[in-house]
């Protein structure tokens, strides 16, 4: 069972059929929104087009967050290494639609305007930590390349790449100080969001505790490295 | 008060077809019902209003699809979109409101002693939401101050406070919410004198839709949406700010006053700008909302305390 589990997430076609799964909720905005621009109607989007997109897309790069987060959680209860060929995938369309979000905001809330930006950035807390989450994310996009592990050096890379906590809590506080009274969705995220770190900081304890394996002690952790 | 008889009333130029088109099938049966009951129920439509000079211009009308989908009616869910689906069962007949309080004449309508009070009137208002949307409704009703006038506000009388219907079992979205209901607002009574305020009860020259405060709502286009109470079992005269549900929730955030200004933002967001429902860019906010009349009512106060 594990083996084939294995062999399925070897596959190339996995791979290909995750990255269009990801691209599906760009599609079901892309393509109403094509028709609200020809047509004028697109009763997909509500009757606040801009201001659905806009939560949508944040919507989704939480949730990708999240999902990235999953990776190294599952890859080690279910060992299943090969989990980690689709992190990095993950953490840019996480990337992908907080830039897409960003874009609305900027675009359609503040018409091109970087100083009316700036000043809702410095006045408004909820958009200084959005905004700080955004910040975060890119550092780790633009080293998501093999050749940035390399320059960077392995330790060192996966230390940047920590950055991904904060920038998920960065979210779901952004989210949090955003809604009026209904907290429960963005509650429910910081609840995934503890999980997830609960389960990294039992790890983290629990390494120096339990004495290396004898043979594993000098093999490089291939797990560990980035596709 | 209604008749089978459809107006001459024609919204077909902003209604999208099979909007008017599925309504008049359903007009058509609930009408058989209603006029059995002698009871007011979302959809019927009114004869017998009075277009007035309340307009706005060559602002566009927002479409019916719009004014029904995408609501802020907590009580039966936080999307907007809930309230449309969740409030189609909600029974609003029988129904009656309540006028207490410092009155010399406390009295209890039912929903045709309403219709009687004054007769009713076609307005057409900007709608802000304190979230930075609008709308242009073309509402039905009459000037709460013909209701007032009937209860007779005693020198006592400082404040009407108002209450929303709260029924947990028609109502069970409203748990988990983060409010307690019912719903209640308030105004100054000269406020609510003003000829602005409006008790609505109906929209596109129909009875009210459920999830737009059927069967009778208050509208105070100069404030923020959200002072403008839906689906009133009570009003009442007091001496004392009443307290209001927002207020209660953010005081720093939901002023008791909460006039649509500009120029006073919500902590969290500007108020300077606003996305019309069906533009793509936002427009500016006007003062009072465009309704530049009422300022008298607060020369000397300071608005950015009084937000």
């Amino acid at each position: 069972m594990s083996k084939l589990v294995g062999r399925i997430l070897s596959s190339r076609w996995t791979k290909v059929a995750l990255f269009a799964a990801c691209l599906i909720p760009f599609l079901l905005l892309l393509w109403p929104f094509y028709k609200l621009l020809t047509t004028g109607n697109a009763p997909e989007l509500t009757a606040n087009p801009v201001e659905y997109i806009t939560h949508d897309t944040g919507n989704w790069t939480i949730r990708f967050l999240l999902i990235t987060l999953c990776v190294t959680p599952l890859r080690k209860i279910f060992h299943q290494p090969k989990l980690v060929r689709y992190r990095r995938m993950l953490g840019l369309f996480a990337f992908f639609y907080v830039c897409l979000h960003f874009m609305t905001w900027f675009i359609l809330d503040k018409s091109f305007s970087v100083s009316d930006m700036w000043a809702d950035v410095l006045k408004r807390r909820f958009i200084t930590v959005g905004m700080l989450g955004f910040a975060m994310l890119l550092p780790l996009a633009i080293t998501s390349t093999a050749g940035w592990v390399r320059r960077l050096g392995f330790a060192q890379w996966q230390r940047l790449h920590r950055l991904i906590y904060f920038a998920a809590l960065a979210g779901v506080i952004h989210y949090y100080w955003l809604v009026k009274s209904d907290v429960r969705l963005p509650l429910m995220y910081g609840a995934m969001l503890a999980v997830l770190m609960l389960y990294r900081f039992f790890i983290w304890k629990q390494v120096p505790a339990t004495p290396a394996p004898r043979s594993a002690a000098t093999t490089p952790r291939t797990a560990s490295l980035p596709d | 008060m209604l008749i089978r008889k459809p107006a001459d009333l024609r919204y077909s130029d902003i209604t999208p077809k099979q909007f008017y088109v599925n309504r008049r099938r359903f007009l058509a049966s609930s009408l058989a019902f209603g006029a059995f009951a002698g009871a007011a129920r979302a959809g019927m439509k009114f004869t017998d209003v009075k277009k007035t000079s309340y307009n706005v211009g060559d602002e566009k009308i927002t479409p019916l699809e719009a004014i029904t989908h995408y609501n802020n009616f907590y009580e039966f869910g936080t999307d907007k979109s809930d309230p449309a689906e969740n409030a189609k069962n909600f029974r609003t007949s029988p129904w009656t409101l309540k006028v207490e309080g410092e009155v010399a004449k406390p009295q209890t309508f039912d929903l045709d002693g309403l219709f009687k009070i004054a007769p009713l009137e076609e307005r057409i208002y900007r709608h802000r939401c304190v979230e930075a949307w609008s709308i242009v409704v073309p509402w039905t009703g009459f000037p709460l101050a013909a209701l007032l006038k009937q209860a007779e506000p005693t020198a006592k009388a400082k404040y009407v406070a108002f209450e929303s219907y709260y029924d947990p079992k028609q109502m069970p979205e409203a748990r988990g919410t983060g409010i307690n209901f019912p719903y209640v607002e308030g105004l100054r009574l000269d406020e609510a004198m003003h000829p602005l305020a409006l008790l609505a009860v109906g929209l596109y020259g129909e009875t009210l839709p459920n999830q737009d405060g059927a069967p009778i709502r208050l509208v105070v286009p100069w404030k923020y949406g959200f002072k403008s109470a839906k689906s009133l079992v009570k009003i009442r005269l007091v001496e004392k700010q009443p307290p209001t549900t927002w207020n209660i929730l953010a005081p720093n955030e939901y002023g008791f006053y909460s006039n649509v200004n500009p120029k006073v933002d919500h902590p969290r967001w500007s108020q300077a700008k606003e996305r019309r429902l069906g533009e793509l860019f936002k427009r500016d906010t006007l003062m009072f909302n465009g309704y530049s009349e009422v300022a008298s009512l607060y020369t000397g106060m300071d608005l950015r305390k009084n937000y």
